[in-house]
């Protein structure tokens, strides 16, 4: 891989000629700001770098950068990233996505990409609402939310995303938040390092649908009290709290005083992250971000591309030769 | 194995069916049966038709499985209208096939399954073999099962191994009965049980006790022969469809020298083209089971813009639910081959049986203006030319290709010439690498004029970064556009591309040249259609024949053959798709002949319907 210094490449060599056409003041455009600070750090030449997406606000992210992309359709974007992938192992394939697209349409797509461990870096830009189609509630939107499909307020109970992926063995998992571009890029460069799929979960605030969504753990004088910050080998505290493990229970929970539980996130049991996890609901009380979870297996694309070259490494002849051998395997008979 | 004097007859054709329980091992049978027939050089044709169930209750009619094949000393079309000779491996299987059998057939029953309650699971209040059900035909009981289990009695197997092997014994009987060369079998069996040798030696001792009984006993006097069919020379294998699709897309990938990725999901019946894909990973060949039909397509497509040879497989059903990413990839205009094995529908219908009635959805089965190719496979064995063209049409012109095969061709099997890798058609791709823009930016959407394809440049190439997806694009750039005028001209441009596609024309068989009508056929009914035109000759009649492999685009010149005879008929196995598209393009009053029962024509009921045509118009 070329180093960064040999490529010279900037956030600049990042932007595509095309116009960022999203809501003035959408968290989208501090998330791409960041992405494209990020890119050159990675080393790697803009041409072996794929953005897939598939549909909503989010989803218009490839056109914006200067790589491969393909805007695709809505929900599929794991899908056809692991056809990508896998046939593809020099490629560093992104996938960019929302609540909508990962966790409804595309929810069986998700998980099984996360199953299978496919060498992709999936970015979900959580908002918690539609935005494209016009502000309908979302699998992320708390429940009793009031919208215009929902105007009693939505009967169905959301998704934890972290929790998800968790469940669906993620060997990856990490949360962040769209205004915070320092740690939005730690998080990116931890995804990026990861082999195999890489989920990572940025809150974005839709200032349209949804605005102030995340306010609670993003206001100065609010947040301290409410936003868990998760390093690796680091006591979990923040505010006046901690998070501790209560004897003879499972899970974490929060207190005040305690001793605070040291955070690795390379603890191979995921019950560790999905009770990290659980400290945060829709109402955002206790919300850690970070890396909840970053353990190795061996990736999809690896497994296959072994396959592939186990199988090749014992035949002899070309390929027209082993064609030839192949079609005339079985009983054959000659007539003259 | 020597012969006692037993009086030896000729015959020029005989078809054979092997019906059992599921669990009988009739297509196994079948299989080896047909292979010996191969091996003598008679022309075959086969058909296997088997239940959805795996296992439905033993000695069931819903269990019934069995094996048809056609064998003759010419060259043959069908595996046959009804069997001369019917292998009954219970009262089921007895029952389940007795209305098809003509009169005076012979019929090889295992007495020992006849018990009162395996005649009561099927309704038999006294056995047919008792109460004279069978009078006009010509009935061979044979304890197929006890005698199997006496001859190997010393082998010290258990006693439902050695049941086992009772289709090896009725194999040998038939083997014997027709003269067929047996050494192919028996090396078979080495192959088929190499990790159980107890098993290799009771399947070929069983084999060789039927041949035995046969050759020895008195119910059986006469032997047949069918000789060898005068065929082209050359090599040649037996080949199932499914099997022969799997080849011509590995003979795709390699002609291509690109790497072929298939997504798949199990459906019936198109399951064996991803077993068979899966074992040819030396090629290059990624297969991959998605979590579902519209991942498995998903895939194949992003493996597609990857630079490799995206293929999908699979049924109706799957279609529908991949007709979504199908229209990503008209939009996206990237190389993609779906192959639908079509079976009876609607939803989940007859996944067993056969049927045509997915054209309508290949081609018109998806949102907005979505033109792309589709071709059928007229047989077996064709289906290895059809996979190549459908790849050769989605590499050169970027394209999703539809392939209609269906259940008939799937599972059939006939002889097949192997063909010279080296004539094969070089589909070796060029990929783009440089800027094709005289400002030295890369326009992903400017067309080469000739075949009006787009550039395939794929990630990794420097210099030729670019975004593509699934909203409408403006010419040359890509660039996403609303503008109306420019969304006229790329539905239109998207629609001309595929009408420019050349195919070749389609050919008509007329041997008369002075038939007044034309039958017009499609896909897997090449078969049935020209054995009822070949018998309607042969009593004098005259007929045309034309059989479409292009569906979209239709062969140039097929308006005008339509037009030149006074009457054409399409026979189809579906309420009249390709007769309304016959008719809306070309406003010929086509005349519809459909059978919609699952099963495939007989020449016999194609024969009689034309006959009634030529004779009274």
């Amino acid at each position: 891989m070329a180093s960064p210094v040999a490529l010279k490449l900037t956030a600049k060599d990042f932007k595509s000629d095309q116009e960022v056409r999203w809501c003035p003041g959408c968290g989208d455009y501090a998330i791409l700001a960041a992405v494209q600070g990020f890119m050159p750090e990675l080393g790697i030449p803009r041409e072996n770098i794929v953005f897939v997406s598939g549909i909503g606000c989010s989803s218009r992210f490839p056109y914006y950068m200067n790589t491969y992309g393909v805007h695709s359709i809505h929900g599929r974007a794991p899908a056809i990233a692991t056809g990508l992938s896998a046939s593809r192992p020099d490629l560093s394939v992104w996938v960019v996505t929302g609540d909508g697209d990962a966790l409804s349409i595309g929810g069986n797509h998700l998980i099984h990409a996360l199953r299978r461990n496919v060498n992709l870096k999936i970015l979900l830009f959580n908002n918690r609402i539609y935005g494209l189609t016009k502000g309908q509630y979302s699998p992320t939107s708390e429940l009793g939310k009031i919208t215009k499909s929902t105007p009693a307020g939505s009967a169905d109970s959301p998704f934890n995303p972290i929790s998800l992926a968790l469940g669906a063995e993620a060997t990856f998992v990490a949360r962040t938040i769209d205004s915070d571009r320092k740690h939005l890029q730690s998080v990116l460069r931890a995804a990026a390092a990861h082999e195999g799929s890489a989920f990572v979960e940025i809150y974005q605030n839709c200032n349209i649908f949804n605005d102030g969504a995340f306010d609670l753990i993003k206001d100065a004088d609010t947040r301290d009290e409410h936003l868990i910050r998760l390093e690796q080998g680091q006591p979990i505290t923040f505010g006046r709290f901690s998070v501790v493990h209560p004897e003879g229970s499972f899970g974490l929970k929060v207190q005040e005083g305690g001793t605070p539980i040291v955070h690795d996130a390379t603890v191979d049991d995921p019950a560790y992250a999905f009770a990290l996890s659980r400290l945060s609901g829709s109402d955002l009380n206790t919300t850690p971000i970070g890396v909840f979870r970053d353990v190795q297996r061996p990736s999809y694309d690896e497994i296959v591309r072994k396959q592939l070259l186990d199988a090749q490494a014992s035949v002899s002849g070309t390929p027209e030769e082993m064609l030839n051998d192949l079609l005339g395997s079985g009983d054959t008979w000659t007539i003259l | 194995m020597a012969a006692p004097a037993k009086r030896v007859e000729q015959l020029d054709r005989v078809v054979i069916r092997f019906a059992g329980d599921s669990g009988d091992g009739m297509q196994l049978t079948g299989d080896r049966f047909t292979s010996e027939t191969a091996q003598l050089g008679n022309d075959i044709s086969t058909l296997p038709n088997f239940p959805a169930e795996i296992r439905a209750p033993a000695g069931t009619l819903p269990g019934v499985s069995s094996f048809q094949v056609h064998f003759a000393d010419y060259d043959i079309l069908t595996p046959g209208d009804a069997p001369n000779v019917l292998v009954a491996m219970n009262p089921a299987a007895l029952k389940a096939n007795l209305a098809e059998l003509p009169a005076g057939a012979d019929i090889i029953v295992n007495t020992d399954e006849f018990t009162r309650r395996n005649l009561a699971k099927v309704g038999y209040p006294v056995s047919p073999l008792e109460d004279g059900t069978l009078a006009g035909y010509a009935v061979h009981p044979v304890a197929l099962t006890s005698m199997t289990v006496g001859a190997l009695a010393d082998l010290g197997i258990s006693k439902k191994d050695a049941e086992r092997a009772k289709n090896m014994f009725a194999l040998g009987l038939l083997s014997w009965m027709y003269s067929r060369p047996f050494e192919s079998t028996l090396r078979f069996l080495e192959r088929k049980f190499a990790k159980r040798p107890e098993l290799v030696e009771a399947n070929q001792t069983a084999f060789r006790a039927g041949w035995n009984y046969g050759e020895t006993t008195e119910a059986f006097s006469v032997r047949y022969e069918v000789k060898p069919a005068r065929m082209r020379p050359g090599t040649y294998r037996n080949i199932t469809g499914n099997q022969a699709l799997s080849l011509g897309l590995v003979a795709a990938a390699v002609r291509a020298k690109l790497p072929l990725f298939l997504g798949a999901y199990p459906i019936t019946p198109a399951s064996d083209i991803l077993h068979e894909l899966s074992k040819h990973k030396r090629f290059g060949i990624t297969t991959m089971q998605a979590e579902d039909e519209i991942a498995a397509i998903g895939a194949a497509l992003g493996a597609s813009y990857g630079g490799a040879l995206g293929v999908t497989t699979t049924s109706g059903p799957g279609v529908a639910l991949k007709s979504e990413t199908v229209s990503l990839a008209i939009a996206l205009e990237l190389p993609l081959v779906i192959v639908d094995v079509q079976r009876a529908g609607p939803s989940t219908g007859m996944p067993t049986k056969t049927e045509q009635a997915d054209l309508n959805l290949a081609l018109y089965g998806r949102h907005g203006e979505a033109p792309l190719a589709v071709i059928a496979p007229k047989s077996p064995s064709d289906c290895f030319h059809a996979a190549l063209e459908a790849a050769r049409i989605a590499l050169t012109y970027r394209t999703p290709v539809i392939l209609l095969s269906d259940n008939y061709v799937a599972n059939g099997s006939e002889p097949w010439l192997l063909p010279s890798v080296d004539e094969l058609p070089d589909l070796a791709v060029p990929f783009a690498t440089a800027p094709n823009s005289p400002d030295g930016r890369f326009l992903p959407y400017l067309r080469d004029p000739e075949t009006l394809a787009r550039p395939w440049a794929v990630p990794g190439t420097p210099g030729l970064e670019h975004r593509i997806g699934g909203l409408e694009k403006a010419d040359k750039t890509g660039d996403i556009s609303y503008d109306p005028a420019n969304h006229e001209f790329m539905v239109r441009t998207r629609a001309a591309r595929i009408e420019a596609i050349p195919v070749p024309d389609v050919d008509v068989d007329d041997p008369d040249e002075n038939a007044r009508v034309l039958v017009l056929g499609w896909g897997s009914t090449y078969g049935p259609i020209g054995a009822a035109c070949r018998a309607l000759r042969q009593r004098g009649l005259t007929i045309a024949q034309a059989h479409l492999r292009h569906l979209s685009p239709l062969p140039r010149n097929l308006g005008e053959v339509l037009r030149s005879y006074e009457k054409v008929v399409v026979p189809e196995m579906n309420l009249g798709q390709l007769a309304h598209v016959i008719r809306a393009r070309y406003l010929v009053d086509a005349v519809p002949f459909n059978q919609i029962s699952g099963l495939p024509f007989t020449a016999a009921t194609l024969e009689n319907m034309l006959e009634d045509v030529v004779k009274n118009g």
